[in-house]
């Protein structure tokens, strides 16, 4: 089923390769040493992470008024009702249930392209982390706009320290994205299907 | 693109802001500015430095011309002028103006002769005395004979160009507020190096643009005011607490990761004598942010350890995963 129009999928491969830039230069700036250039060097990281921050925020506004405009929004539409039961049952799923055969408990149709477990995680960094990681990247980028001291604690350590959590979660999701996508019938038919945008109804 | 232009595609989504808005640039020449001298400091020679600040205290002085037979009012040489406030503040607060000018000056007019009194330097009043031994001048001054500003020595570069007899006062050493102490010593350079007039009576070098040489320094003006010009155009010296030995612009700091690591040389130079806190809260270099934050520089132990952590458990649960989906063939 065509499940990632072109847009989805044009913006998910941006956003998969900022993010990877950003984590990757995020981290060479955290651990950079005296003597050794931890991944990239410091002035380079800097570039490059301002660089790609200013697409991924252009990157993200294109997302979220993509998601107002066109009915893909309605995925990341969570639902109180059995939304822990819910998450419950993908999760024994995904680490009892599949390892038996069983069959997926919410299987990817037109109506529900995410699962529970999917539906939360994208939201949680889609819409929680996503801006909370911007917003306090801004603040670094301009420490004259962040307020200097809150409740006596510099303003910019609390911002930086919010800004590496975020980026924190965000490089975690990443990787249980990555993995979490080799579970489809063969462990790259989800990868093609965001390149090709058609969901083979076997996946999950 | 540049630097610049990513902040500016930023700017027309920027909707964050901490209420003070955005700077508009540097003004180079900072307000002057020092501690706050908390003493009420009276002079034994308040009198008698009078004499000197009735005329040199201000910009106007007046004084009774016999042969015109009146009084006249006069503009004073703007290098002549010695505020009060600033002189009783200073260091040499306790001293009489004639400790260390003539006592001819007593005489008026003064006799042109006296214009060309050699003035003492630091080290002729410091030196090999003990009682100044903490202050090392003798490293200082070996310091200054190898630094760039020596060279100008020929063009009348003495030590009271940075450190003005009449108004300098101690600043690092006793230092709460580092903000004030990096505004203070800085202005000290810039009270040349942004003022073209003055730069010009010690060098033939055309006029510099200091926002324009440091224009690669991301977050210029952030970088201004959280350190001193000192950290990185001078050569850290551990004997003593103020590097003088100013070097050539070539040698000058540029890399990144020598303030923005774990063992960021902040530490040896603008947090050196309050670095006896090397772990605040588990922050690297935890001194620093009581001021200032470095990012590299101030990292925190606990949450690293626990980010790693974290991976290390996400791996071991995707590594078991991958186990059980080969065992199973899923």
């Amino acid at each position: 089923m065509y499940l990632y129009p072109k847009w989805v999928r044009l913006w998910h491969m941006l956003n998969a390769v900022l993010m990877l830039i950003l984590i990757l230069t995020g981290i060479s700036m955290q651990y950079t040493g005296e003597d050794m250039k931890f991944l990239v060097g410091f002035e380079k990281a800097v570039k490059w992470h301002n660089l790609s921050a200013a697409f991924l925020t252009l990157s993200f506004i294109f997302f979220v008024t993509g998601n107002i405009l066109t009915e893909n929004g309605r995925y990341y539409k969570l639902k109180k009702q059995n939304f822990w039961s819910d998450l419950g049952k993908q999760m024994r799923y995904y680490s009892w249930g599949m390892f038996r055969g069983e069959k997926h408990p919410f299987p990817v149709s037109l109506e529900r392209k995410f699962n529970p477990l999917q539906k939360f995680s994208y939201v949680m960094a889609m819409y929680v982390a996503m801006p909370l990681v911007i917003i306090s990247g801004l603040g670094l980028m301009f420490p004259e706009v962040t307020i200097n001291r809150v409740f006596g604690v510099s303003g910019l350590i609390l911002t930086d320290l919010l800004h590496i959590t975020m980026g924190f979660f965000l490089s975690v999701f990443l990787v249980i994205h990555i993995y979490t996508c080799t579970l489809g019938s063969k462990p790259t038919s989800l990868f093609r299907g965001m390149i090709t945008g058609y969901h083979d109804a076997g996946d999950h | 693109m540049t630097s610049a232009t990513v902040k500016y595609l930023f700017v027309f989504l920027l909707f964050f802001s901490g209420g003070k808005g955005f700077a508009s640039g540097l003004d180079l020449k900072l307000a002057k500015t020092g501690p706050n001298d908390t003493t009420t400091f009276r002079s034994p020679f308040f009198d008698d430095n009078e004499r000197c600040f009735i005329c040199h205290g201000q910009n106007r002085y007046e004084y009774t011309n016999e042969n015109l037979g009146r009084q006249v009012r006069a503009m004073m040489f703007s290098e002549r002028v010695v505020d009060r406030d600033e002189f009783y503040e200073s260091n040499h607060k306790s001293f009489s103006c004639t400790d260390c000018h003539s006592s001819d000056y007593i005489q008026f007019p003064h006799s042109g002769e006296l214009r060309m009194e050699q003035s003492y330097n630091c080290i002729d009043c410091h030196g090999g005395d003990d009682k100044f031994s903490q202050f090392s001048f003798e490293s200082i001054e070996t310091e200054y004979h190898e630094s760039v500003h020596f060279k100008l020595g020929e063009e009348g570069f003495s030590c009271w160009k940075c450190h003005d007899p009449h108004e300098y006062k101690i600043n690092i050493r006793n230092s709460k507020n580092i903000s004030e102490t990096i505004l203070y010593d800085n202005n000290i350079c810039l009270n040349c190096h942004s003022d073209f007039d003055r730069f010009q009576l010690l060098s033939d070098r055309e006029e510099i643009n200091i926002l324009k040489t440091h224009d690669w320094l991301p977050n210029q003006e952030a970088h201004f005011k959280s350190v001193r010009c000192i950290e990185c155009h001078t050569r850290i010296n551990d004997t003593i607490l103020v590097a003088h030995l100013v070097r050539e612009k070539e040698y000058a700091v540029k890399a990144c990761n020598e303030c923005h690591s774990q063992n960021s040389m902040l530490m040896s130079s603008l947090y050196k004598f309050q670095s006896k806190e090397q772990r605040k809260d588990g922050f690297f270099n935890g001194i620093i942010m009581n001021e200032s934050y470095v990012i590299g520089a101030n990292r925190n132990q606990y949450l690293n350890n626990l980010s790693f952590f974290i991976f290390l458990v996400l791996a071991g649960v995707i590594a078991v995963h991958i186990f059980f989906r080969i065992k199973k063939k899923h």
